[in-house]
């Protein structure tokens, strides 16, 4: 899948992610207390109730954690059928939805579990029709992209 | 502490009735379950009604459709436990002293297809992230990597409560299907085919429940009736978050409710006879099976391929049919649940009869995350004097 342009459409909703000329970063918390990070970013640490979250990026790969392909719209939803939908663990242990965007969504052989992912942006239609930007996982491929590269570094099995 | 009875049980059957309310539902598995119970008006103190889709003052409806108002009347939403939570705060409010006899009554008149639900932000159903399917698959993915479920495991879980079902008059699906047609109908996510999933629904269910010392000796006890919702950090759990963390050392909702009801029950799970438990899909009651305690993690294959949990097996689960023959009216399910254990506890269950059967569990896991479990037992004959 072509991914769009960035910056691109203006974000589904606000706060969850940041948008640039280059990349997609996820807004997450971290709190010090429990060395957990989560998204979206919460005021207490959503695991213990600790007061003291601070916001982070979360990392932009991390390997694939489960994912399906969604054959019948659900309510609410104008995008395209089908799509996938999955779970990547993020480099730090994050385990976070998304949107899976692959060519070809019903063979799950194709993608397996523990494949390198790294964050992009997809676009749906938003309420009033028009494209709205959204998180999701694409495979990281054998392209020259800088995110790439890093995935390829990036240590250990999240399967 | 007082101890709780069921005195009458009602049920509208799940299907699909056009034309009629999810209330009207409600106020005839409602006299159903009072005239069991020799209860008219003036008999009980309060009324509590589950319900997740039924809107504004739902219990109002159903018992003003009776010229039964006056009492207090509670609705109660906990997705797809809000049988069990209305169930729940009915006999706490009876242990405590407060009364001595409460209605309670789930209702639900649901659309077809793919379930729409407030909880989720508009936003992210335009994202594509409200299908329900999709999250149930993931955890069936989940299971087969993690405890060795196959997909024709799942296929064969329909096969075993459809044959069930088969024996239930009051199913919506009463014809048996074999593994082959389980497989052969269409993928809705996989490796969840179209016949591994309940269908939504509608329907009622009631329950009288009584201080036991007045009802006759050997009417069924409700033993427990537990509500337990998620800890947080599952990123597949019930509550559908969009992130979360290693869960291995985080307790499910389900074992945390089947914890607390056996502890309150005095019984564990190799006293069980009979149990009724989720099947929302064929995943989700395979998973229920080790959450419960029913069999180790990884057993089940092992449980399906020798029949134990079927009609006729070492403990039957889901006799009824479960969700996947009966379907699913969201705020009537649970309470559909404990008409069917008490069914057998009376051994007025038929075909499908669990013979003996003296101790039921009935269970639920759903949208919040919230889970419950009800365990309800036949008194022993009294001792000869």
């Amino acid at each position: 899948m072509t991914q769009p342009a960035l910056p691109g459409p203006p974000a589904l909703a606000d706060g969850l992610f940041r948008l640039d000329a280059e990349d997609l970063t996820l807004l997450g918390g971290r709190s010090a207390s429990s060395g957990l990070s989560h998204f979206p970013r919460q005021p207490v640490c959503p695991y213990t109730g600790a007061d003291d979250v601070e916001a982070v990026d979360l990392p932009r790969t991390g390997r694939l954690w489960g994912w399906t392909a969604v054959t019948a719209a659900p309510p609410g939803y104008s995008g395209p059928i089908p799509y996938g939908l999955g779970v990547v663990e993020l480099d730090d242990g994050l385990r976070v939805v998304g949107r899976i965007t692959v060519a070809e969504v019903h063979d799950l052989d194709r993608l397996g579990v523990g494949a390198p992912m790294r964050v992009v942006a997809d676009v749906v239609p938003g309420d009033d029709g028009r494209p709205r930007t959204v998180w999701a996982f694409a495979p990281v491929t054998t392209t020259t992209d800088a995110a790439v590269d890093v995935a390829a570094a990036a240590p250990g099995d999240a399967s | 502490m007082t101890a709780v009875a069921v005195a009458g049980i009602g049920l509208f059957p799940f299907g699909r009735h056009d034309g009629i309310t999810a209330h009207a539902m409600g106020a005839a598995a409602l006299r159903g379950a009072m005239a069991e119970a020799g209860v008219g008006r003036g008999d009980f103190q309060a009324a509590f009604c589950a319900t997740a889709y039924g809107g504004v003052a739902s219990g109002h409806r159903v018992l003003g459709a009776l010229g039964l108002t006056g009492t207090p009347i509670v609705d109660v939403e906990a997705g797809c436990a809000s049988g069990g939570a209305a169930l729940s705060l009915a006999a706490g409010a009876i242990r405590a002293g407060q009364y001595d006899t409460v209605l309670v009554v789930g209702i639900e008149k649901m659309g077809r297809g793919m379930i729409r639900s407030s909880f989720f932000e508009p936003w992210m159903e335009q994202a594509g992230l409200s299908a329900g399917p999709a999250y149930f698959a993931l955890r069936a993915q989940r299971l087969m990597r993690e405890q060795g479920v196959t997909k024709d495991d799942l296929a064969a879980l329909v096969v075993k409560n459809r044959a069930a079902g088969v024996h239930n008059p009051d199913a919506m699906y009463r014809k048996p299907i074999t593994t082959g047609e389980v497989l052969a109908s269409r993928v809705v996510c996989e490796p969840l085919h179209l016949f591994m999933l309940c269908a939504p629904n509608e329907g009622a269910a009631a329950v009288v429940l009584r201080r036991a010392d007045r009802c006759d000796p050997g009417t069924p006890r409700l033993a427990a009736a537990a509500l337990r919702s998620h800890l947080p950090g599952s990123v597949l759990d019930e509550s559908t978050p969009l992130a979360g963390i290693d869960d291995h050392a985080i307790t499910p909702p389900t074992t945390l409710a089947a914890h607390d009801a056996f502890e309150e029950a005095g019984v564990g799970p190799d006293d069980l006879d009979v149990v009724e438990c989720q099947d929302t899909d064929a995943g989700r009651e395979l998973l229920v099976w080790s959450e419960l305690g029913l069999c180790p993690p990884g057993g089940q294959g092992a449980v399906l391929a020798a029949g134990e949990f079927g009609v006729g097996g070492r403990l039957p689960v889901n006799p009824s049919g479960g969700l996947l023959s009966k379907g699913e009216p969201l705020g009537a399910s649970a309470l559909g649940q404990v008409v069917e254990v008490v069914r057998q506890l009376r051994g007025e269950a038929g075909a499908r009869q669990c013979d003996g059967a003296r101790v039921g569990l009935a269970h639920t896991i759903g949208r919040g995350a919230n889970a419950s479990v009800i365990i309800v037992v036949r008194p022993p004959p009294p001792v000869p004097s």
